[in-house]
């Protein structure tokens, strides 16, 4: 089953015809994925130069036209948060926004639209999702991924390419790899994946790489305490990791920061956490793979 | 990006934010003009750095005197204050042991302090809301309160639809046990200050302390704001503020050249794609028994250019006895990278021994390109192996 995204979604491109809407749209359907066009505003009406797929100038005719249940975006910051309370709007069911230096405060705003809204955000500041060989929408590299059981989710991109690189390595495989994003306001968090990967029959264990800042692996550790890990529960295993453990606290100005946190927000903090739910927390960055397999054997 | 307390101050008073009367000196003769300006009897010199516990921080020429901020009785004793701190080097809790260099002093009305209260605002990670914190324990310790006591953060989070409201400011003001016309006061400070942060995509703003004065007025006795970096081109005003003197050198470079770069302690010169990628290099780095020299993010749209740049900072730190490269390419591409590397290699005639690790997009090209480069360029295979090799590198010179 994966989740979030398979062989039937439809993918439209907010963005479309500009360097990188160009390339990755190339990519993902290189990779086998469908599809099917996307918008730049003034270009309505045209056919992408290279691609061959249908330009729109707003999402909703772009969905209307094309059938697209997913929109990925592309847009500069200055103007990523349009394109997304756009897609909100049209009411895209997946909207998964790769764009970087989207300011905090536009943020807020399209995280309060989200709500009661009919769509789910991934991002932004992110790889994208990617159900191996069925879907890959955003900019991982596609070759390092094999179909398998193991479902990703991670605040960085890279060291989801990691995690990916070395369950491949290790025979696993991937069902869906979910990079969320390292921004601090974002669409979908770890509780939000983790529930549907608690949910997926295909995904049979659990990889969550975070960062430190924040408290959202916590409160996701937490969830798994309750709703994965005891009797009658999926008991699906769980590899932690948490990139920042030797960063030096950052020089601040204020406090305002460690006050919001309470000083919790640590690498060795989250580490702890992970532990005392259950997870299987790796000591390194290289070790995702062979933690997951000795908590398979276990 | 970080202002300085004046500066700060200034932005506020233009949204309605009580701030004391004060003027900036860069010589001890300005100071004096500053004071002569001000009502007195009563003076406060405040030492200028991005840094915090200034009051309680000590200059680094003299250790047993007194602090960066100085109550002062007369325009005499401002002419010393202010010549005691110009061009010395601050030491506090948050400059680290090397200090800061106060070029320029804030020369502010003295006050008749009551309560010293505690108000930060900032987007909250958790409620990804703008969030206002207020607590009766202002100062220094904040933190530990945070830590030991958080039911003593009162907390507010604005709904970004419906905006603020006076009821958000008179459940804080409760909640500080304000009375009287303190309360009006301590609400319209906060409608101020919350409208200031939304006008000018503030990142942190901090009144610490916040002054409740003997009649009863709310006023900021300091002010710490500083800026979404993503959003400051649509501040371009703001750009004027910034103060280049305040950063590592190397920082700043490398600022210039798009690249996320932090200066570090160690003799590991790291260059990584990624942010999440580069602290997981230092983490294993240390793991293997070494310390990284520094954290380095080329980003994702790095070009041989940036690669080239990238490498000119790391070898300017003469701590860096070798170099680790890890780069797993998704948007950015391994050719590229090491075409970089090759080019960089060539101009800088490198003379500490690199690792390379390279993975994802284009990797084989990339290795190819490596090879037949004649360079004595360390091949690793995986992250582990990266760190090992670079490490035994070390230990080897």
């Amino acid at each position: 089953m994966a989740v979030l995204i398979d062989a039937k979604t439809r993918v439209m491109t907010q963005g479309f015809t500009g360097a990188q809407g160009t390339f990755h749209a190339s990519q993902g359907i290189a990779y086998g994925s469908t599809y099917v066009g996307g918008t730049t505003p003034g270009k309505g009406g045209t056919m992408h130069p290279e691609l061959n797929l249908p330009v729109f100038n707003t999402v909703v005719e772009c969905r209307d036209a094309t059938g697209a249940n997913a929109t990925v975006i592309y847009v500069p910051a200055p103007f990523a948060a349009d394109a997304i309370l756009e897609a909100i709007d049209a009411e895209m069911p997946l909207i998964i926004c790769i764009t970087e230096g989207i300011p905090v405060l536009d943020m807020v705003k399209v995280k309060r639209a989200l709500s009661g809204s009919k769509s789910i955000l991934v991002g932004p500041n992110c790889p994208g999702v990617i159900t191996p060989d069925a879907c890959k929408i955003g900019i991982m590299p596609g070759h390092i991924h094999r179909r398998g059981s193991v479902g990703i989710v991670s605040r960085s991109g890279t060291l989801t390419y990691e995690a990916v690189a070395q369950t491949t390595a290790a025979g696993l495989g991937q069902s869906t790899c979910v990079g969320i994003g390292g921004d601090p306001v974002k669409g979908m968090d770890f509780i939000d994946v983790l529930k549907l990967f608690l949910a997926d029959d295909e995904t049979q264990s659990i990889i969550m790489i975070g960062e430190i800042g924040g408290q959202s692996e916590v409160i996701g550790a937490q969830y798994l305490a309750e709703h994965n890990f005891g009797p009658g529960k999926p008991n699906k295993p769980v590899v932690g990791f948490i990139a920042g453990a030797t960063a030096p606290p950052g020089r601040r100005m204020g406090h305002a920061g460690a006050v919001i946190s309470g000083g919790n927000d640590t690498a060795a903090a989250k580490m702890e956490a992970m532990a005392k739910a259950g997870i299987h927390v790796a000591d390194s960055p290289s070790a995702l793979g062979s933690t997951m397999v000795k908590a398979l054997r276990k | 990006m970080n202002i300085h307390e004046y500066q700060a101050k200034e932005l506020l008073r233009r949204y309605g934010v009580a701030v004391l009367e004060g003027h900036v000196a860069w010589t001890a003769d300005e100071a004096v003009e500053a004071a002569k300006k001000l009502p007195g009897p009563v003076y406060v010199v405040k030492s200028q750095i991005h840094a915090g516990g200034r009051g309680a921080g000590r200059f680094a020429n003299d250790p047993n005197g007194k602090g960066g901020v100085r109550v002062v009785k007369s325009i005499e004793a401002v002419r010393e204050a202010a010549e005691a701190m110009i061009g010395k080097v601050l030491v506090t809790k948050q400059t680290g042991e090397q200090g800061k260099l106060v070029s320029r002093v804030f020369v502010e009305d003295g006050c008749d302090i009551k309560r010293e209260l505690y108000l930060g605002l900032l987007v909250d990670r958790e409620t990804s809301r703008v969030t206002i914190m207020a607590s009766t324990e202002g100062g220094m310790e904040i933190e530990e309160v945070a830590h030991n006591h958080p039911e003593k953060i009162l907390k507010v989070a604005i709904d970004p639809a419906s905006g603020i409201f006076p009821y958000h400011a008179r459940k804080l003001a409760f909640g500080l046990g304000l009375e009287g016309k303190q309360v009006g006061a301590f609400q319209k400070f906060v409608l101020a200050l919350y409208g200031a942060f939304l006008e000018l995509d503030c990142a942190i703003v901090e009144i610490n302390p916040l002054v409740v004065t003997g009649k009863g007025d709310i006023v900021a006795l300091d002010a710490k704001v500083s800026f979404d970096e993503s959003a400051l081109f649509r501040h371009k005003d703001l750009e004027a503020l910034r103060d280049d003197s305040e950063m590592d050198p190397k920082e700043l470079d490398a600022v210039k050249n798009d690249l996320n770069y932090v200066a570090l302690d160690g003799e590991i010169g790291c260059m990584v794609n990624g942010a999440g990628l580069a602290m997981a290099t230092m983490d294993i780095i240390k793991l293997y028994g070494s310390s990284p020299a520094n954290f380095l993010d080329v980003g994702g749209t790095a070009n041989a250019a940036r690669v080239t740049e990238a490498f000119r900072i790391i070898t300017s730190d003469v701590n860096v006895k070798a170099i680790l490269v890890n780069i797993f390419g998704g948007i950015a591409k391994c050719d590229m990278i090491a075409n970089g590397i090759v080019e960089a290699s060539k101009n800088l005639s490198l003379s500490v021994p690199l690792v390379v690790r390279l993975e994802g997009t284009n990797v084989d090209l990339g290795k190819k390109i490596l090879a037949e480069s004649g360079l004595a360029i360390i091949p690793a295979d995986n992250l582990a192996d990266a760190a090992q090799k670079v490490v035994a590198a070390v230990k080897g010179a």
